[in-house]
């Protein structure tokens, strides 16, 4: 066990724990931040993503052992900012959540976009989604969601 | 339990790597889904580890006089913006996994996997890179056609961290890489090709056929690519048939879960037409 120390939305946290163990668990039940989600477990579907330094991660395959300093943002951090509140807003008006559970993993997806390029395209979208499974929408109604919100957001990112 | 380190530089970390024989992990992306268990349990590694992303000293891309330098910790989405590394190998890496995992991966861990399915892997053969290993006290430098041995198998020791990628100056007119997956994101490779040409007045130079996931390991004949040096386009459409039986009998791939042998074996000896289809145009 190990003190490990790093930034969580932007406030100092400290958990004590084995470096072996997965962000996600960690997030999950010692932090209670919910919103990252289990899916896969492999890092295919997307359902666990937060950001690690302002970039895009599993947190499913991420080992606190690697988080020691960094600055972790989740779904949490950012949603009643101007930025999440446009993406969620932008999300809702697109018909782009059904069950939800992909959700905060596109959110994350489509924020680390938006800050780097913010009028994406839509096969930037597409590409900055590929890491992002939803089995309910077919997906078009979430590119939807993020080119609304491109539009809307102009100036935020 | 196993014991988990968290160096914080390159000096810590391979005193313990010769201490304890932890096993390195960078992005994470190859070991934490190999040894995952049950959601809220810790990943059941068979070995002592050590999470070594947090290390400065192992991250960034550089020039040594002509040779590009990436250090073992670099995130694959560095490797693949970075103006100084070429561009076949910047456009293999894009086409690997999805944007998450290519902010966590790392070129070093792609070779130490060691799959012959290894995306990068094929290109780093064709661009000749050589690795970089370091211990408490040396450090050594082998071609990476020499470090993987086998299916999962490296020269690396016990004691030794791999530092860095080292891939000598390219002076290739032409470059041709195709990755066949079952989707463009998060697919494992069936197979993959990567072709590299330089001619000059109509003759080649330099040729270069790196192919992946049809042996034990990345397939690749300097003897085969020497002998086409100097030739031109007709000497080349003479021999063309020969050349392409030579690499056919060293295509012999696998039935596994991704593709059958059959599938790889056609679709790869496309591929060898198609790049040689482009040799033919390139010295027209």
């Amino acid at each position: 066990m190990r003190d490990i120390s790093f930034t969580l939305n932007g406030g100092k946290v400290k958990v004590i724990t084995d470096p072996s163990s997965r962000l996600l668990d960690i997030l999950r039940e010692q932090l209670g931040l919910t919103a990252v989600k289990e899916g896969c477990g492999e890092g295919e579907c997307g359902a666990c993503s937060v950001l690690k330094n302002g970039k895009l991660v599993n947190s499913c395959l991420v080992p606190m052992g690697s988080v020691q300093d960094t600055e972790i943002s989740t779904l949490e951090g950012i949603r009643d900012t101007d930025e999440g509140k446009c993406i969620i807003d932008s999300f809702a008006e697109s018909g782009a959540v059904q069950c939800g559970f992909c959700t905060p993993g596109m959110v994350m997806a489509a924020a680390a976009l938006l800050r780097e390029i913010p009028k994406p395209d839509e096969m930037q979208i597409r590409k900055a989604l590929s890491g992002n499974l939803c089995r309910c929408t077919g997906y078009n109604m979430i590119i939807n969601g993020i080119q609304l919100a491109a539009k809307r957001g102009d100036g935020i990112w | 339990m196993v014991k988990s380190f968290m160096p914080r530089t390159l000096t810590e970390a391979v005193r313990i790597r010769k201490e304890t024989g932890a096993v390195p992990i960078a992005g994470g992306t190859d070991l934490m889904v190999r040894y995952r268990s049950i959601a809220g349990t810790l990943p059941a590694f068979p070995w002592p580890v050590m999470f070594i992303s947090t290390i400065d000293e192992l991250k960034g891309v550089s020039l040594e006089q002509d040779t590009v330098v990436i250090k073992a910790g670099t995130e694959l989405s560095v490797v693949s913006e970075s103006p100084l590394i070429h561009q076949v190998l910047r456009d293999a890496v894009c086409q690997m996994a999805a944007p998450s995992l290519r902010n966590m991966g790392t070129l070093a861990g792609n070779i130490c996997n060691a799959s012959p399915a290894g995306d990068a892997v094929c290109v780093l053969y064709a661009l000749n890179a050589e690795v970089e290993l370091a211990t408490e006290k040396s450090m050594r430098r082998m071609p990476l056609s020499d470090f993987i041995t086998g299916p999962g198998v490296t020269e690396l020791r016990s004691n030794e961290l791999m530092t860095a990628i080292r891939i000598p100056e390219l002076k290739s007119a032409v470059s041709f890489y195709k990755k066949v997956g079952t989707r463009k994101a998060n697919a494992l490779s069936k197979l993959s090709c990567t072709g590299l040409l330089y001619t000059k007045h109509n003759k080649i130079v330099d040729m270069r056929l790196a192919l992946g996931a049809v042996a034990p390991v990345v397939v690749r004949s300097v003897e085969l690519e020497k002998s086409v040096y100097g030739m031109s386009r007709t000497e080349f459409s003479t021999y063309e048939n020969e050349l392409f039986q030579l690499y056919e009998k060293l295509i012999v791939p696998i039935d596994d879960q991704r593709s059958t042998a059959e599938y790889r074996k056609s679709t790869t000896c496309s591929l060898i037409k198609e790049f040689f289809r482009i040799v033919k145009e390139e010295l027209s």
